[in-house]
């Protein structure tokens, strides 16, 4: 079966604001992702996950390397699911008509409205964003993800800055709707419980510029992942043997552009 | 939700208080009118009654309306072309920083040029025809719409067109439901702008080569010396363009804007 997603970033770079120097984001980054995988991308702020989810997005084209994802068994391209850091809801348009705007005009009404209650918000249909909490905010920014039935499905860090229990929520609701309606997920964070929470394989990424250091299966049956000792415990084990993660698991909830 | 929330309550309550001050301050403004035209008493101040009465028989017995409606039109024509051009200018230089480099000149030599400059070319080019006329006015407004639009366009949020792009969201559909809400409220500051500027520009316009209009009136009643007349045509079409503001532009903007409560 060929790969939902293959990677490979030879460089990427970006022109600094002053002087000639280039900064190298990424260099030699490969990554193959199978369908139907979770795959989360876990490293400390600064090493270009954002850049690589952008990419892979089709947002960014000023690369070297390849981005190839496998065509839907129906032949059409793949579709591309993007929930990113901040929900990026349009505040000028209703709930409703946020992720009515990603869709096909007809039947759009039916899934946007079976959308809203498979994220628990079956009567915020009406309201402005500036007028959801930030846990609603993200709860429509993932319904708006999953709307489109993609067969990748970005994320980018999507529950930073929220209360422990509003992230507690949104990572069951994440899985709720990700076995309801497989998918392709790219997750990318930098906090290892919660990749460990969620995923099925960790690729940890490094350095200046952004390489894959190792690519980590988590063993642990999904329905044990409620304990927090075993998390703690492959948690515990995997900085051990990548000193340079130190930095992320340290690191606080901060954005990275 | 209920339908009368007490901070809504409040604010309405609010909205007539401002509206009875804006009455007050009017009321004020022709009482100091009146009786300093009463003190005065001379044909070269009329006092405000007098303009009023005349502003009424004018457009019942006399051509007001006539005049006033060849003006309008005349506004609403420059206006338009005006909005259409200088968005169009100021999107496309707020959005490519080549052209905006390579036009940018041209915009400042356009705002320095005076409007009488401006008029004179063209009739003296084109003729004293309204297709001159029109333009004449609507190049007047034009750099001011683009410099304005230039501005929203570059403060354009970048993370919302990529999302939009990021699902394919057609260019149609970005364009109406992401790019033009962000420009809106600079929209509004050129359409508000453009039409005071617009209409005291037509007027010079009438008065310099045409044949009807208020400005033609103006004119012909410069020469008589009769001021009341001239005020009459003067509040005639102020009452207008306020009416215009109010029920127009103010509505239009209360839309554009019930997302931010």
């Amino acid at each position: 079966m060929t790969p939902a997603l293959i990677a490979q970033i030879r460089e990427k770079r970006y022109a600094r604001a002053r002087g000639e120097k280039w900064h190298v984001a990424l260099a030699g980054l490969s990554l193959e992702v199978a369908a139907g995988e979770f795959v989360a991308l876990v490293g400390p702020s600064g090493c270009g996950k954002t850049t690589f989810l952008n990419i892979v997005a089709g947002l960014d084209r000023d690369f070297a390397g390849e981005v190839r994802l496998a065509p839907h068994p129906d032949g059409r391209p793949a579709r591309v699911g993007y929930v990113f850091q901040e929900p990026r809801l349009l505040p000028w348009r209703t709930v409703y008509e946020n992720i009515a705007l990603v869709l096909p005009a007809n039947g759009a009404d039916a899934v946007v409205k079976d959308m809203l209650n498979a994220v628990g918000l079956p009567k915020a249909q009406d309201l402005y964003p500036p007028q959801l909490s930030v846990g609603m905010s993200r709860r429509v920014a993932i319904a708006r993800a999953f709307a489109i039935q993609p067969d990748l499905l970005l994320m980018d860090e999507p529950f930073v800055s929220l209360d422990h229990d509003t992230v507690e929520q949104l990572r069951e609701l994440l899985l709720k709707l990700w076995h309801a309606r497989p998918t392709t997920v790219l997750f990318v964070t930098h906090d290892i419980r919660e990749a460990l929470v969620l995923a099925d394989r960790l690729v940890l990424l490094s350095g200046t510029p952004g390489h894959v250091v190792a690519d980590v299966p988590v063993s642990l049956a999904r329905n044990r992942r409620g304990s927090g000792a075993e998390i703690e415990r492959l948690r515990d084990e995997i900085l051990r043997r990548h000193r340079e993660l130190i930095g992320a698991a340290a690191a606080p909830a901060t954005s990275e552009s | 939700m209920s339908a009368v929330t007490p901070a809504r309550r409040a604010s309405s309550w609010m909205a007539a208080s401002a509206a009875a001050q804006r009455l007050g301050s009017v009321a004020l403004f022709l009482a100091v009118w009146q009786i300093v035209a009463a003190a005065v008493h001379s044909r070269l101040l009329p006092s405000a009654s007098a303009v009023f009465v005349v502003l009424a028989q004018e457009s019942v017995h006399g051509p007001l309306l006539f005049h006033l409606g060849i003006t309008l039109a005349r506004v609403a024509a420059a206006f338009v072309v005006a909005m259409v051009i200088g968005m169009a200018i100021g999107i496309a230089m707020g959005r490519s920083r080549t052209l905006d480099a390579l036009f940018d000149s041209w915009l400042v030599l356009l705002l320095n040029l005076p409007a009488l400059v401006i008029i004179v070319l063209a009739y003296v080019w084109f003729g004293l025809n309204e297709a001159a006329a029109i333009g004449a006015v609507a190049v007047n407004k034009i750099p001011n719409t683009a410099v304005t639009l230039r501005e929203g366009a570059r403060a354009l949020d970048r993370n919302y067109s990529d999302m939009a792009a990021s699902f394919h969201v057609g260019r149609w559909p970005t364009l109406r439901h992401v790019i033009l809400p962000q420009l809106y409220p600079y929209v509004f500051a050129a359409a508000r702008s453009g039409l005071a500027l617009v209409w005291k520009i037509v007027l010079i316009v009438e008065l310099l080569g045409r044949s009807n209009g208020v400005g033609f009136e103006i004119q012909l009643y410069f020469q008589q010396f009769d001021v009341t007349r001239i005020l009459a045509y003067s509040f005639a079409f102020m009452i207008v363009i306020q009416l215009i503001e109010w029920a127009i532009f103010q509505p239009l903007e209360r839309r554009a804007s019930a997302w931010r409560q």
